[in-house]
């Protein structure tokens, strides 16, 4: 979340899309309704179904799912065309005015640069035009014809009300009714916050629907303000905080990154990321790249770490493609490629796509260690289960380890919800039998390869003999030195640059500036810095004041960055430092220096009259409307079908086969074999979540099972009447790659969408159910979903996917 | 119309067994019964701060377990219920977390190590010890065979990718951090949590 649960009750308007946010975050969702009751607040649901978030909006519209990009790139048409656009802060707050290279281009769907062999892009082209000195050429009046808002006006041009309603299958008149509402937000005193989910990620075009909602922000003028923002309601308790600390598989803790193969200069690494600023005098953060790089270096590799082997530079596995993500491992997997699997709290044969293929993976493999406080399908997807999962034990060669570990209930630690807070939980009870915590588990298996490696020898041990280990007892490191750890502390005295001891040698850092590229500072994760300081445990803050009267509770836990709780706030504020209205304070310039509310997210002491940009990651210090080369798909969003789609044509660019699916989209040749057509799969299908489930987990708590104990699907009225299917029915769900029986739910919520003269039906799935636990036994919707991901990050279409129903 | 009756003739009622007991949660309780005091179950119960492990809310949970962590005396978790003084939920749970108790005491929770071991169909009880010195024995017996110091470009890369590992985003910082160091330290790439999916 750019901004927070508690900042929801600010808004004017909120928008829900691609998230159901009263059914899968309900206490997080009050502030809907505080918003609603407390500061006349109305509430948006765009959803393929009518949903629980539905049931109590404002106002409810129906859309095809994985058509977001076309029903908020018409808003964008919309917004420019009718002029409800914040001229002031898109010039001032916005990339809009730098001028892109001439040679860019977009054609039929696709952007310049286009390899239809290796289906990815050239990215020469999507840059701006520099001058001599290497910054972006502007025009402040916007009236370039290759300035970023003319460009993107251009694009969004073919975004007409028609083409959208032909795309998404909403009714003309429900989309000029969501379209008004959104820009009577444009005044500075309403505010528009957006709630998305997964509904949004786990597309084929997953983050240019966020690109696109971000695009709808800044034009409102809605980023950065009170009630504002782009909301990712995040799906588990610390998702947010294992995406913080980098474990993924391109990433270091912080958004920093593993190195690709061909970067084999530790400087020109540096140089790739310390980017510096495309404006003249912008902050561009990023530029202290190296301090956190070799903080962090210093950390993990201590004295071993030195400028002369430039910080152990080598000593990190470098990438020989650019993702090593869950679908590329396991599509190596199912070639015999990988030989053995780690599962910490972590059930893929439930939680990936084609379950089938999954489970052939999982067979290939020579051991499977699954760390997990419950009994899961992975763990045992050796075992057959009769038509629920069908396999043959005798011949699966994999040797599988199950360990107990720990739950929340039973040890220390933080978690990091949705809105960045870290809050520090204790333990209150030793786990069941001889159940361990997982650190105690990492640290044995570590010992043991050390030992190993120490008596053995073996390929480059050096990562792993010379790792630091500084828990009083090795073999439990305890909660409170690992965080101690992350928050970083300095090896030397650290001064500022008048010579002042900001840090003394031994001190916990109080604050990502202190930290050093000169190896004085040994930090984990330089974006929690400032949790553990020499005053303590900050995220164990227990002091709900609220100040302002505004729901900033600074005193609770510890947000990163800085405790910061609303990002890009000073945005929140006009060029002049003033507030963009009274009702909307959240930092201001007093005259000397930024205050306010929240933690300043600019340079405190900088006047407004220095005229910087308050997005100061960006290099232009400004929103970018233009994404330059940092989408592959291209710069700007662009609808393109789901990979099963319910439609022949992607109606933007119909005679273009290379544009009809995301161009960029990487899909291996035995998935592709696996997509349905429409002729035998007629239904485009969505899953989701219960407001009483909890993914795969709470079918072995009994209370949940007892209140949702039986795997449904959702099927619309009319198409059951076609079918003859009643309520109560059991029916088969069937996609090219499985099938899944279930309870049929005829339903009003789900409407069949008129596009043309075809009728379009949806289907909707739950995941909850699987054949160990409480409830009732079922086949996993993953047998269902296909094996393809988003272009950017992998993250699977479970979204939008093709079906046919049988009855039973 | 309030019903008298004395502690004597209460008991006496109590041969009408389960009736009795009906009586008395409607109110019908003797007078002395009424004076004594009944101990609120979680008077004595330790409360322990923590946070809802479901969803990213973040709502806070308080624990209630019994057990004063002397030797010989396990603390055991018996209710659980919102934390008031949380600002985001203020003492609310849902029906996920509502159920929270059930999730710690499930009858699927794992207790001891365990082995399946190749072509068989069922689970083998292991110590602690073998469980780790099998495992990673099979960490360092792929890593010594398809380590990659140099691609075939001759760029150094030094990674390890027959062998990976997905992280929880259940578990709490502290963890997810010592298990990032580990796996890199041994040049993992094939590495992520559900934040991928």
């Amino acid at each position: 979340m750019t901004n927070h649960w508690v900042d929801i009750r600010n808004a004017n308007l909120i928008l829900s899309m691609g998230g159901n946010s009263a059914e899968a975050h309900p206490v997080g969702f009050r502030w809907v309704m505080e918003a609603k009751e407390k500061n006349d607040a109305r509430l948006i649901s765009v959803d393929p179904r009518f949903t629980r978030t539905g049931a109590v909006s404002d106002f409810h519209a129906e859309i095809r799912t994985g058509t977001d990009i076309a029903f908020l790139g018409g808003l964008i048409n919309f917004l420019i065309e009718t002029d409800q656009f914040h001229h002031e802060y898109v010039r001032e707050y916005t990339d809009a005015s730098l001028i892109v290279r001439e040679d860019f281009g977009f054609d039929d769907g696709l952007f310049t640069g286009f390899d239809a062999e290796s289906g990815s892009y050239d990215t020469e082209t999507w840059h701006y035009e520099h001058d001599e000195d290497g910054f972006a050429r502007r025009d402040e009046t916007l009236q370039h014809p290759r300035c970023v808002f003319q460009l993107m006006r251009a694009h969004f041009s073919r975004y007409t009300l028609d083409v959208v309603q032909s795309v998404c299958g909403t009714p003309r008149h429900k989309i000029e009714r969501v379209w008004n509402m959104i820009a009577e937000t444009v005044v500075p005193d309403k505010t528009m916050t957006i709630l998305y989910a997964l509904g949004w990620t786990q597309h084929s075009i997953g983050s240019q629907i966020i690109r696109t909602a971000a695009i709808v922000q800044l034009l409102l003028g809605n980023m950065g303000m009170l009630g504002g923002g782009v909301n990712a309601l995040r799906g588990h308790s610390n998702i947010q905080g294992l995406t913080d600390l980098g474990l993924l598989s391109n990433l270091l803790p912080g958004y920093m990154q593993l190195a690709g193969s061909e970067e084999q200069d530790y400087q020109e690494y540096i140089a790739e990321r310390a980017r510096a600023p495309l404006v003249p005098d912008e902050v561009s953060y990023w530029r202290n790249y190296e301090r956190f790089h070799v903080s962090l270096m210093k950390a993990w590799f201590g004295e071993a770490a030195t400028e002369e082997n430039d910080w152990c530079y080598d000593w990190l596995p470098k990438l020989s493609v650019n993702l090593y993500d869950v679908l590329h491992t396991f599509e190596r997997m199912s070639q015999g490629e990988v030989n053995g699997y780690f599962c910490q709290g972590f059930n893929p044969l439930a939680a990936f796509p084609h379950k089938e293929k999954v489970t052939a993976s999982l067979s290939n493999l020579k051991y499977l260690v699954v760390m997990d406080p419950l009994s899961t399908e992975t763990a045992e997807f050796w075992k057959n289960r009769g038509e629920l999962h069908d396999v043959d034990p005798s011949e699966i060669q994999t040797e599988v380890f199950r360990l107990p570990t720990t739950c929340f209930a039973e040890e220390n630690g933080t978690i990091v919800n949705s809105a960045r807070w870290l809050q520090w939980h204790w333990g209150a009870a030793p786990p069941p039998g001889e159940a361990k915590p997982d650190v105690e588990i990492i640290a044995g298996l570590f010992h043991r390869l050390q030992a190993m490696y120490r008596e053995e020898g073996g390929p480059f041990p050096d990562p792993i003999l010379n790792l630091t280990w500084p828990y009083r007892r090795p073999e439990e490191p305890r909660p409170e030195e690992l965080a101690r750890e992350y928050n970083g502390w300095a090896l030397e005295d650290v001064y500022d640059e008048n010579q002042n001891l900001i840090c003394g040698r031994g001190e916990q850092v109080g604050d990502f500036g202190t930290l050093r590229a000169d190896g004085s500072t040994a930090c984990g994760c330089w974006l929690f810095a400032g949790c553990w300081t020499e005053d303590g445990n900050q995220m164990a803050r227990r002091d709900n004041s609220d100040p302002y009267g505004i729901g900033m509770t600074l005193g609770w836990a510890w947000a990163w960055p800085a405790n910061r709780r609303i990002l890009y706030n000073r945005a929140g504020a006009r060029p002049d430092g003033t507030p963009w209205a009274p009702n909307k304070a959240l930092v201001w310039w007093n005259g000397s220096r930024w205050v306010g509310a929240d933690v300043p997210d600019f340079p405190v002491t900088s006047p407004p009259s220095a005229g910087l940009g308050p997005f100061i990651m960006n290099q232009t210090g400004r929103g970018q409307l233009f994404a330059r080369e940092r989408m592959v798909e291209g710069p700007f969003p662009e609808h393109y079908e789901p990979f099963e789609t319910p439609v022949a044509n992607n109606a933007l660019h119909p005679n273009n086969p290379l544009s009809k699916h995301n161009p960029a989209a990487r899909v291996f040749e035995q998935d592709r074999e696996n997509f349905g057509t429409l002729e035998e799969y007629p239904y485009a299908a969505t899953t989701y979540r219960l407001t009483e489930h909890f993914h795969y987990w709470t079918m072995h708590a009994r209370l949940n099972a007892i209140m949702q104990p039986e795997k449904f699907i959702e099927i619309g009225e009319t198409l059951a009447n076609e079918l003859g299917i009643e309520k109560g029915d059991r029916v088969r769900v069937s996609s090219k790659r499985g099938h899944v029986d279930a309870v049929a739910v005829v339903t009003k919520r789900i409407r069949p969408l008129q596009m043309g003269d075809r009728t379009i039906h949806q289907i909707g799935i739950p995941i909850h159910w699987g054949y160990l636990g409480e409830t009732k036994k079922a086949q996993l919707t993953n047998a269902l979903t296909p094996f393809v991901g988003d272009a950017n990050t992998q993250t699977p279409e479970f979204k939008s996917f093709l079906v046919r129903v049988d009855k039973l | 119309m309030t019903l008298r009756v004395t502690r004597r003739q209460f008991f006496k009622l109590g041969a009408a067994g389960m009736a009795t007991s009906s009586m008395a949660m409607m109110g019908f309780a003797p007078e002395p019964a009424v004076a004594s005091i009944r101990h609120f179950k979680l008077t004595a119960a330790k409360i322990t701060r923590n946070n809802c492990t479901y969803c990213s809310v973040g709502c806070g949970v308080l624990l209630y377990s019994r057990g004063d962590a002397s030797i010989n005396n396990v603390d055991d978790i018996f209710h659980i219920e919102g934390d008031p003084d949380h600002p985001v939920s203020r003492g609310s749970l849902c029906p996920k977390g509502a159920g929270l108790l059930d999730f710690v005491k499930s009858r699927s929770r794992l207790s001891h190590p365990m082995v399946r071991e190749p072509g068989t169909d069922e689970w083998k009880r292991i110590s602690w010890p073998e469980a780790l010195d099998r495992i990673s024995r099979h960490m360092k017996d792929d890593r010594d065979a398809n380590f990659v110091g140099q691609d075939e470009q001759g760029n150094t890369v030094n990674h390890w990718v027959t062998t990976g590992f997905l992280a929880a985003s259940a578990s709490s910082n502290e963890t997810a951090y010592l298990t990032h160091k580990v796996v890199r330290s041994l040049g993992m790439l094939a590495f992520d949590n559900q934040a991928r999916v």
